[in-house]
């Protein structure tokens, strides 16, 4: 027992190794700036900034737009993946390959894509003239980051509900429906709850980065909409990792708070899991 | 038993290029306690998918109680399905999982609480409402799964191979538990299975299909001891299927041997099967056999001792409670009544019987 217990430490020791130098000492790291001065001393001061109207402000639109995001692609992603499951399996197998294909290219260069398109003058501008409809720009305004998170996260919404949907045996659908529950029923009463963890962890996927992204704001905002990622971004290159720190603790304690949100139901979660296993 | 309660005419049904249903005709009476019974891909379970209409016929309609019930989707239809594998609610307590079908259709509560009792007494599970249905064995789970069914009050229930998953003790008391949750009910069982010992303990009447065909309908005693074609005689226990020449009335020949059988009205010197229940083979001594053979292999098997024989080029399969060592030279008697005659298929047809692949 022991030697076999000595062997599995040996060999977790490359990831043990990695968690601490990659994960935990910079976490060290962050709560140290967070919490000192330029001078090393202890101070609150980094984590109280963030009652500054104009953080405070930041921080609420990030919130707002990151929340936005998160349910538009919830609502385009259920019924994507809901459609997915049931095809048959080898249309299945091309649409989710499709799916990911853009994540292949570089998340920069979809964002710069979109900014071609929803530039003045842009593609879009071009296509809606032709229709005689001329002043309509969204390039620099809060609807313009939505658009560009929801095309930038969206397959990782899919993904992890397409994975939790596929797994529902067809017979488990069959049932509800022999019982006597319509489309809407089965969905509302057995696929929905069926599917918790997929939406659960794809809500996780999805908010996370959209709360803490600057380059989206930056790229498709014109850094005029300044959202709490680009105020990180900006104390970190104005030399102020003190600042920076304390706001990304913040920012943290927002984005735990989502995961004990999406993770609460824990039972659930778990008798799905062991459905999944058979 | 009685009348007819589901009609299936004409049905056919193909993925693709794979015909797996073709032109069926099969009636289910009420009360009936009745066997879809083949191999795998013999199209059992498609023909009980089309009754519970998770899927449509190409051709052909589904009448249920004078009411042609083709189109209707199965949240329509008065019958209730136990899946394979039982395909319980795992999200749900066992008590919303039977309590499912009722809450649909709206029933009080007070309502729902009783028949979730009875449902619970009749399938031998008081007092589990509370519990997490993937907590239960699979015994119980299918229990569940039949109680979820009939709170209902279905005219017919469709059971899906409802047995194949558990082991074999458990699901010979199944089969018992079956028979008196039928007799209690007083509905309509239909059940897929292709377990041949499983569909001869509990039917009222087997249907034998084979590659979309039906071979044979009947009782089981019918199915057993009066099989209709090779196939028939093959899958329903152990035979020997020896090809032979009906030369008259009551007078066939098979391995150089003419034998006395009771079969009438084949014809003079037409080629038939001959099929022989391994348990009707006689070993006596050589001399008062029809035939001599000797003895290749024996096994026991508890009950009976089952041994080959060698006879005119032939291996005989035979049962029986005395034992005959290996190398004995024994003769072989068949009594006239028990030797099957079967016509040899002759359409295309009819050549999917034969066919055991």
């Amino acid at each position: 027992m022991n030697k076999a217990r000595r062997k599995n430490a040996l060999l977790a020791s490359p990831y043990i190794v990695w968690i601490a130098a990659f994960i935990i000492i910079p976490l060290l790291f962050i709560g140290y700036y967070g919490f000192t001065d330029r001078e090393g001393n202890f101070t609150w001061e980094n984590i109280t900034t963030i009652v500054r109207p104009e953080y405070y402000n930041a921080l609420g639109l990030s919130l707002l737009l990151a929340v936005i995001s998160t349910v538009i692609c919830l609502l385009l992603a259920y019924p994507l993946a809901y459609i997915l499951r049931n095809m048959n399996m080898s249309k299945q197998g091309f649409i989710v390959f499709v799916f990911i294909l853009p994540m292949w290219m570089n998340f920069l260069l979809r964002t710069y894509a979109w900014q071609a398109i929803l530039d003045i003058n842009g593609v879009l501008d071009h296509f809606l003239a032709m229709f005689g409809i001329t002043d309509f720009n969204i390039i620099n305004t809060p609807a313009a980051i939505v658009i560009g998170m929801v095309y930038d996260f969206l397959p990782f919404m899919v993904l992890p509900i397409y994975n939790v949907l596929v797994k529902i045996d067809d017979n488990v659908i069959n049932a509800a429906r022999d019982l006597g529950a319509n489309f809407w029923q089965t969905l509302f009463k057995i696929i929905l709850p069926l599917s918790k963890p997929g939406i659960a962890s794809g809500i996780i996927m999805v908010f996370v980065p959209a709360l803490t992204t600057f380059v989206i704001s930056d790229i498709l905002g014109g850094g005029k909409l300044l959202l709490i990622g680009n105020l990180v971004e900006n104390k970190v290159k104005a030399d102020n990792l003190n600042l920076g720190a304390g706001l990304s603790l913040v920012l943290m304690i927002f984005i735990i708070i989502n995961m004990l949100f999406s993770n609460g139901d824990d039972t659930d979660v778990n008798t799905v899991k062991k459905e999944v296993k058979k | 038993m009685g009348n007819k309660l589901i009609d299936l005419q004409g049905i056919s049904k193909s993925y693709g290029k794979h015909m797996v249903l073709d032109d069926l005709n099969l009636y289910i009476r009420e009360n009936e306690f009745l066997t879809l019974l083949g191999p795998s891909g013999c199209g059992k379970t498609t023909t009980l998918r089309i009754i519970g209409g998770f899927e449509s016929p190409d051709t052909g309609r589904v009448v249920f109680d004078g009411q042609d019930i083709t189109n209707l989707p199965p949240n329509k239809r008065h019958l209730n399905t136990v899946f394979q594998k039982y395909a319980l609610f795992t999200h749900m307590t066992i008590a919303e999982n039977i309590a499912f079908g009722l809450k649909i259709k709206g029933k009080s509560k007070a309502y729902i609480d009783d028949k979730i009792k009875y449902a619970l007494k009749l399938v031998n599970l008081d007092g589990f409402e509370n519990r997490m249905a993937d907590s239960l064995s699979g015994g119980q789970q299918q229990r569940i799964a039949i109680a979820r069914a009939i709170v209902n009050e279905p005219k017919v229930l469709l059971l899906d191979e409802p047995l194949g998953a558990l082991d074999l003790k458990l699901r010979q008391d199944m089969q018992y538990e079956l028979i008196r949750l039928k007799n209690e009910l007083g509905i309509t069982f239909v059940f897929v299975t292709h377990d041949q010992e499983e569909a001869l303990t509990m039917s009222d009447t087997i249907v034998v299909m084979n590659q979309g065909y039906i071979q044979q309908v009947g009782t089981p005693e019918n199915i057993y001891n009066e099989p209709e074609n090779a196939f028939v005689a093959d899958f329903i226990g152990d035979s020997n299927i020896i090809p032979g020449t009906m030369i008259e009335d009551e007078l066939v020949e098979f391995l150089g041997t003419k034998f006395k059988c009771v079969d009438k009205g084949f014809g003079n010197n037409k080629p038939v099967d001959v099929v022989i229940r391994p348990e009707d083979v006689e070993l006596v001594t050589p001399d008062k056999g029809t035939i001599k053979g000797v003895v290749t292999h024996l096994i026991f098997k508890g009950v009976h001792y089952e041994m080959e024989v060698m006879a005119n080029g032939y291996e005989w399969l035979v049962q029986s409670t005395k034992m005959s060592p290996v190398g004995t030279e024994v003769g072989i008697k068949v009594d006239p009544f028990n030797i099957q005659i079967m016509n040899k298929p002759e359409s295309e047809d009819e050549e999917a019987v034969g066919v055991d692949e």
